[in-house]
């Protein structure tokens, strides 16, 4: 049942054995620990699964992890140190209880990328697939522009 | 967020430190039992009720148990044969770990299954059949204080809490627990008042959806249990475990690391019980987490219905107040019984009224379990209360900031109970709400199809009494401190709060403190992390803890003769001839209390009162009924913050949190008690595009004397006014009142026709 994929992730060349049903959050978990992709809704309303495949954000708990066969994939932990999205989201206290976070940051990243200088609009539109029980959001707002103005200068 | 400055500054509290695991949150390495995994481990899936009311005629789990990969599966029998009564609950020993005899609402747990792989356990749930003889049912809570459908056959108190010691084992009956307050004499003066003015309002079920559903793992030897588990009450989960297992606290232990989300859907015993059972009846780890799903058949917001009755003089003083409130309680009394009497004797609201009559029931039904989430009741109170506040002021013509003024309770004023109110700045945040939403300035009202409104709503709540919290303070040789305390940091930044506490007694910098998560082989006792109560309780032990330490160590600096600036690390230098050795320092804090008497009085009720309000600007389209709140401005009294920015996030989700349940947010369900919109593609939370335009987040200048460093809770205090500011708006704004939530565009539009 199970067969072997390879792909990149976070950088470096990996392999894992999938099973069919297995979708991306499993993958990462079972097999690399990594916990920052988290399944919540397990519909893709809520984004806290957030992942980037080939530099694009999909829900991974709806994105079967056999898929990512050759494909270059991001979870939140890429980086070694933390980057002027993550260092936004900690000044602005764009969080409480962190379990959606990395999916935010990693949308926030994706944003970023096609919008460098944000309007509120944009940014509400933009990350309206992500939810936030503790509705940080006035904060999660403050914390893109934020963000932004950290990458212009840099 | 707006602040006056403070004269009490000082260098750790008051100061809006970062919470303290910010970079592991923003990283995604936070600890959450969602990511624990243990060698070995089984994963348990949940068969559970399709009926809501009926008695279990058999189960077939033999399918189920054939599949391969399947290690067993699990009945309320099974369960039976480890323990002889399992039935649990903070109030009733009513819920059983899995359904026996009866099921009581659809979605209840009857059957576990149990494998390695949680795909192969969710299949064999699906192979699992059950036959239930039905029963009548009742859904409304009206209805169930008469209905023939008996919920419980015999109700079974607990006796866990001091606060619900007088409850009562009853028969034939789904009244839980009746509340009744007499203060003066409220008929007579009902009869001699100019105008008497009497509305009914309605809330709907709602969940707190946690986006870490609840989750619990446990793993166990003969003599031992150790549970890992998103809990707000590890404490409680601690001695319910022991009592049903008649074992000794010692042996069970209970982990909690950060929680993702809480609201009060982690309290008290959810998965605890079932994991503990399924890891002693296999002697493997065993983990259970909910999906999304399954959260809405675990616990909810109690729906209500509350009847209100006020009589008013000519000059627009309320002398009488009846108030008959009905909480939905669901199939479970879960805290219900303590939402029914600790809000309910708040009911008549943060007004002086001088004769008062409250009758407030907790009732059974065939829903799911309806428990405390941010507010324990107090939200639907407040809609109640101030949508009838704003209907009688506009009814005199008098304008609503002014008639509230007229009949608010001031300090020094006793409040329904007779408990004299102390520290309550009601008047404070009634004038800052008047003056952030410029009341006095002449407001457009729109034309055309868009019209313009504006509201306010005011509310207060007593915090939950009396409750036990202790802590411990460490000071290592080489200066560092350890906090150990059983608070759960689920979000409120509790963690932050108590290092900044603890480094200001210490005189350390808050981010060098560390704070020990709970363990309750551990971290001190707790009663739990709810009601707002973790700040002023376990703030007051960390304080004491700290203070504690320091006479420690000033005692060693005297002994060693060292001077009194003398560094720590030097103190143990000379103590122990090298680094080594500590200090630890205790603290307990337990307000005074005193129950109610027969006419629900009591001249102590509470150790603090929460007070917060809010004002709104809405516009409604004429031809959809569409409702888009512009503004939001919430002002609250939560004494002297310790950490501001936290203070001002925690207002600002709250109240987008109960914006929620104002204008959309509703559970579904059929004429057979089946909830028909169990998910978020169905039950929609706000998003980003659902917030106001503006918002206003302000603490008012106060001090709770009591508090640590003038401190008190904070983490509801936002909700309490939203939902009839924003009714008191659209009524402003089309002259439409609606009496039930939520406020949607339908409801509007239907009456705009």
């Amino acid at each position: 049942m199970r067969r072997e994929i390879h792909f990149r992730l976070n950088g470096e060349a990996v392999s894992a054995q999938v099973a069919p049903h297995e979708n991306l959050v499993e993958v990462l978990q079972e097999n690399f620990g990594l916990y920052g992709a988290r399944e919540s809704c397990g519909q893709g309303m809520c984004g806290c699964c957030t992942v980037l495949v080939d530099g694009r954000a999909v829900s991974g708990c709806l994105y079967l992890g056999s898929l990512v066969e050759g494909t270059e994939v991001l979870t939140v932990e890429n980086n070694a140190e933390p980057d002027a999205v993550q260092q936004a989201f900690v000044e602005a206290s764009a969080f409480q209880c962190g379990f959606c976070t990395p999916g935010f940051v990693l949308m926030t990243r994706q944003l970023l990328e096609e919008h460098p200088d944000p309007d509120a609009d944009t940014i509400k539109h933009y990350l309206s697939g992500n939810l936030c029980r503790c509705a940080a959001y006035p904060e999660i707002i403050e914390a893109v522009k934020l963000a932004a103005r950290k990458r212009r200068k840099s | 967020m707006k602040r006056a400055a403070q004269s009490t500054e000082t260098p750790q509290v008051g100061r809006s430190v970062p919470r303290l695991e910010s970079w592991l949150k923003v990283t995604g390495r936070a600890e959450y039992v969602h990511n624990l995994r243990l060698p070995g481990m089984l994963y348990g899936k949940i068969f559970r009720s399709t009926v809501a009311h009926g008695r279990i005629k058999r189960i077939d789990v033999s399918a189920a148990r054939r599949l391969a990969g399947v290690h067993s599966v699990v009945t309320g029998e099974d369960v039976r044969k480890l323990i002889a009564e399992p039935y649990y609950g903070p109030a009733f020993h009513d819920q059983p770990i899995l359904a026996l005899d009866k099921v009581r609402y659809v979605g209840e747990p009857v059957a576990v299954v149990l494998a390695s792989d949680p795909h192969v356990a969710e299949e064999a749930v699906h192979l699992i059949t059950a036959e239930y003889e039905e029963l009548p049912a009742v859904y409304d809570e009206v209805e169930a204080m008469t209905s023939k459908a008996i919920v419980h056959d015999v109700l079974k108190p607990a006796g866990t809490f001091p606060d619900l010691k007088h409850m009562k084992g009853r028969t034939n009956t789904n009244i839980a627990l009746d509340f009744h307050l007499r203060r003066g004499k409220a008929p007579e003066a009902m009869k001699t008042a100019a105008r008497v003015f009497e509305h009914r309002f309605r809330t709907q079920q709602v969940m707190h959806t946690p986006l870490e559903p609840l989750v619990s793992v446990a793993e166990s030897t003969d003599s031992s249990l150790t549970i890992h588990t998103a809990s707000q009450s590890p404490s409680f989960v601690r001695s319910e475990i022991a009592r049903l297992l008649g074992w000794p606290e010692n042996r069970v232990r209970v982990r909690v690391p950060f929680l993702g989300g809480g609201f009060g859907a982690k309290l008290y015993i959810k998965l605890e019980a079932l994991v503990s059972v399924l890891s002693l009846l296999t002697k493997r780890p065993v983990k259970v987490s909910l999906t999304m799903e399954e959260q809405f058949f675990t616990i909810t917001k109690h729906a209500s219905t509350f009847r209100i009755k006020s009589g008013v003089t000519r000059d627009g003083r309320i002398v009488a107040r009846e108030c008959e409130v009905w909480w939905n309680g669901g199939a479970y009394a879960d805290i219900g019984p303590r939402v029914t009497q600790k809000s309910g004797f708040t009911a008549p609201g943060p007004y002086d009224i001088e004769h008062v009559a409250i009758d407030s029931y907790a009732l059974y039904t065939n829903l799911p379990p309806a428990g405390a989430l941010r507010g324990f009741g107090i939200p639907q109170l407040v809609w109640a209360y101030e949508s009838h506040t704003d209907m009688m002021a506009r009814e005199l013509g008098i304008d609503p900031v002014e008639f509230r003024r007229r009949n608010l309770l001031r300090d020094g004023r006793p409040q329904a109970t007779g408990t004299v109110m102390r520290d309550a700045a009601i008047e404070k945040v009634l004038e800052r709400l008047q003056a952030l939403m410029e009341w006095r300035a002449p407001m457009d009202h729109g034309s055309g199809t868009v019209r313009k409104g504006r509201g306010i709503a005011i509310g207060f709540k007593a915090c939950v009494s009396p409750t036990t919290s202790l802590a411990m303070v460490n000071v290592n040789a080489d200066g560092s401190c350890i906090v150990y305390c059983s608070t759960a940091d689920m979000g409120q930044g509790s963690d932050t709060a108590m290092a900044q506490i603890a480094g200001e007694v210490l005189n350390m910098a808050a981010e060098s403190v560390m704070v020990v998560h709970s363990d309750t082989d551990v971290t001190p006792y707790d009663m739990a992390t709810l009601g707002s109560r973790s700040l002023f309780h376990m703030g007051n032990a960390v304080k004491l803890a700290a203070e504690d330490a320091l006479k420690k160590l000033n005692l060693l600096r005297n002994e060693l003769q060292l001077p009194a600036e003398a560094p720590i690390p030097e103190v143990f230098r000379k103590k122990y001839g090298m680094q080594a050795g500590n200090v630890v320092g205790t603290g307990s804090y337990i307000p005074s209390y005193k129950s109610p008497d027969a006419n629900g009085l009591t001249d102590n009720a509470t150790p603090f009162w929460m007070v917060g309000g809010s004002g709104a600007e809405v516009e409604v389209d004429t031809e959809t009924g569409r409702v888009q709140v512009r503004r939001l401005v919430n002002v609250a009294d939560v004494g002297t913050p310790i950490n501001p920015k936290i203070v001002e996030t925690q207002l600002s989700g709250a109240a987008i949190m109960q914006l929620g349940f104002t204008l959309f947010e509703k559970m579904h369900f059929d004429a057979r008690g089946q909830l028909r919109n169990a998910s978020f593609a169905e039950y929609k939370i706000p998003g980003l595009l659902d917030i106001p335009e503006a918002m206003t987040n302000e603490a008012v200048v106060a001090e709770q004397k009591t508090g640590p460093y003038g401190a008190k809770g904070v983490g509801e205090t936002g909700t309490f006014g939203v939902s009839p500011a924003i009714a008191n708006a659209i009524h402003d704004a089309v002259g439409v009142r609606l009496t039930s939530l939520p406020l949607t565009a339908e409801s509007i539009w239907e009456k705009l026709k």
